[in-house]
């Protein structure tokens, strides 16, 4: 049962890492988000650290491994996973991805794209149902970072989600980010994007760093979604013009690979806070 | 093409890099790769992440080589990647280049215990004041279950001796292989993961613990493999320890 809500502020992925300094220093930050997948052994120090920061902070689960997207059937095992990690810690929103990641037995350990038509609508909207039921619970999905597109698409992303939201009652994640990295990679407007998007879906916003990579067309630019750096200028700019619209929402930064300090992330964190406050 | 058969085509991309990339994609194969890269990448951590030793002792372009092989071939079956790589150990000792390490698979096998003992169920170690009160003669019914974290390895090489100069000294201090083989617990009480050795003898007794045999049952399954077996000198380690999570006293 999700017991509580996340406020409209900003907040962070948690890392063990900065377990330390978040239980000294206190911080004055809106909520935490872990990826259900790193709970999931039987007990042990995550579970200590998360349990302790739960006691003071509200936490929202961001799953990365329930292949919504998949073409087969929901894994029942994880779903039932998440579903214990949600009563065990309570949290304010449980969210996922427009995504497929496992293939019959095989867990291929990224986000997946998918394209665009009535069939795979209808997939994604059979398991989003599954999942609201067995969390007793509205989640979140996300508008996926992608790379490669699909000619048999049918439709916008947007339409797809908007239609997903419509038939589920699902609420939406905005990744800022994943707007700026597929905006490049397929050369569409990352304003007119963000300016399309149904906000009154819109339950929580992600930010985060992107790598440029060197591209094998120089006119097209390759963009990778890595979390392993600052938010850059542009998806700044991108959210502070979706909050103008949209208002206050609950605001995460993620930054999972080459961990900084604390002091740096809360400081992004802190960036997001005072775009919020402007809003 | 239906989502399932679209899906069969990417998957089987991702993984045969000699495969034809799926029908209908709009993208080059450079950003196909992305996917087989973040793939790769982050599995390649997942494992280097639990052998940290095995790493060192290979090298960081082995390791790299042998993890992308082991993923192809031992892809994860859940996404709760906690279960993943535990036959990595077993895989690397089959690759000709680590048969210059015979010790590898015996290290592999204390680093997964280090892994599987860090998120292995939390219990409040046994309080031992009960063995206070006991009646000598009564020691040998006793019952003692191991906390859920606790494992044991028993090698022919000085495996933690090999460990702890591999995972704290900035220059790895040389050590002899014919210096004997050595047992080793791996434990966590508490919140943190403890290794020690143990006297010889001790894995086939812990074995028989686990299995369910009484404190004089275990101790002569032991005896009967490890002559020396010094019974009095394990359970004083295991008890400092912590490594068990109950102690009964036999019904009568």
């Amino acid at each position: 049962m999700i017991a509580t809500s996340i406020p409209p502020r900003a907040g962070v992925g948690l890392k063990l890492e900065h377990y330390a300094a978040i239980v000294a220093e206190r911080p004055d930050i809106g909520w935490f988000e872990v990826h259900p997948e790193n709970y999931m052994g039987a007990g042990g120090p995550p579970h200590h650290m998360l349990s302790r920061i739960r006691r003071d902070y509200p936490l929202s689960l961001h799953g990365v491994g329930l292949s919504i997207g998949s073409a087969g059937p929901l894994d029942r095992d994880h779903l039932a996973r998440i579903a214990a990690l949600v009563s065990r810690y309570e949290p304010g929103l449980f969210s996922e991805h427009l995504a497929w990641s496992s293939h019959e037995t095989a867990y291929l350990n990224d986000l997946l794209p998918l394209p665009y038509t009535a069939e795979t609508l209808s997939l994604v909207v059979s398991h989003v149902d599954e999942v609201q039921e067995a969390l007793d619970a509205r989640i979140c999905i996300e508008n996926p970072s992608t790379y490669v597109r699909f000619a048999d698409d049918e439709m916008s992303e947007i339409d797809f989600l908007a239609s997903l939201a419509r038939r589920t009652g699902c609420g939406l994640l905005l990744d800022v980010n994943n707007v700026c990295v597929s905006a490049a990679n397929h050369g569409f407007d990352p304003n007119t994007y963000v300016d399309g998007f149904p906000v009154e879906h819109v339950g929580e916003i992600h930010l985060a760093g992107h790598a440029r990579l060197p591209a094998d067309d120089p006119a097209a630019p390759l963009l990778v979604d890595t979390h392993d750096r600052a938010v850059h200028a542009e998806v700044w700019a991108l959210y502070e013009r979706f909050v103008k619209r949209a208002g206050a929402r609950p605001t995460l930064v993620e930054w999972d690979n080459d961990i900084p300090a604390w002091s740096v992330l809360f400081g992004e964190a802190q960036a997001a806070e005072s775009i919020l406050d402007g809003c | 093409m239906d989502a399932d058969a679209l899906q069969r085509a990417f998957a089987r991309a991702l993984t045969d890099h000699d495969a034809a990339l799926p029908p209908g994609l709009v993208g080059s194969p450079a950003r196909f790769n992305v996917h087989r890269n973040n793939i790769a990448a982050s599995l390649t951590a997942v494992l280097a992440s639990r052998y940290p030793v095995i790493r060192r002792l290979v090298g960081d372009d082995f390791f790299r080589a042998a993890a992308g092989d082991f993923i192809a071939r031992h892809p994860p079956q859940s996404p709760a990647l906690m279960a993943f790589g535990g036959a990595f150990g077993a895989f690397l000792t089959a690759l000709e280049p680590a048969a210059s390490l015979p010790y590898l698979p015996d290290i592999a096998r204390l680093e997964w215990a280090r892994h599987a003992a860090y998120h292995a169920a939390d219990a409040e170690p046994a309080d031992l004041s009960i063995m206070a009160d006991l009646d000598p003669d009564r020691l040998p019914l006793l019952r003692l279950t191991l906390h859920p974290s606790a494992a044991i390895i028993g090698s022919p090489f000085p495996i933690l001796s090999i460990w702890r100069t591999n995972s704290f000294d900035a220059a790895v201090i040389p050590i002899a292989l014919d210096a004997g083989g050595e047992t080793v617990l791996v434990v966590r009480p508490h919140l943190d993961v403890v290794t020690a050795i143990m006297p010889d003898g001790s894995d086939e007794f812990i074995a028989a613990l686990a299995a369910g045999a009484s404190l004089g049952e275990a101790a002569q399954a032991a005896a009967a493999h490890t002559a020396a077996f010094d019974l009095t000198a394990a359970l004083a380690e295991l008890f400092r320890r912590q490594a068990f999570a109950a102690i009964i006293p036999s019904a009568i």
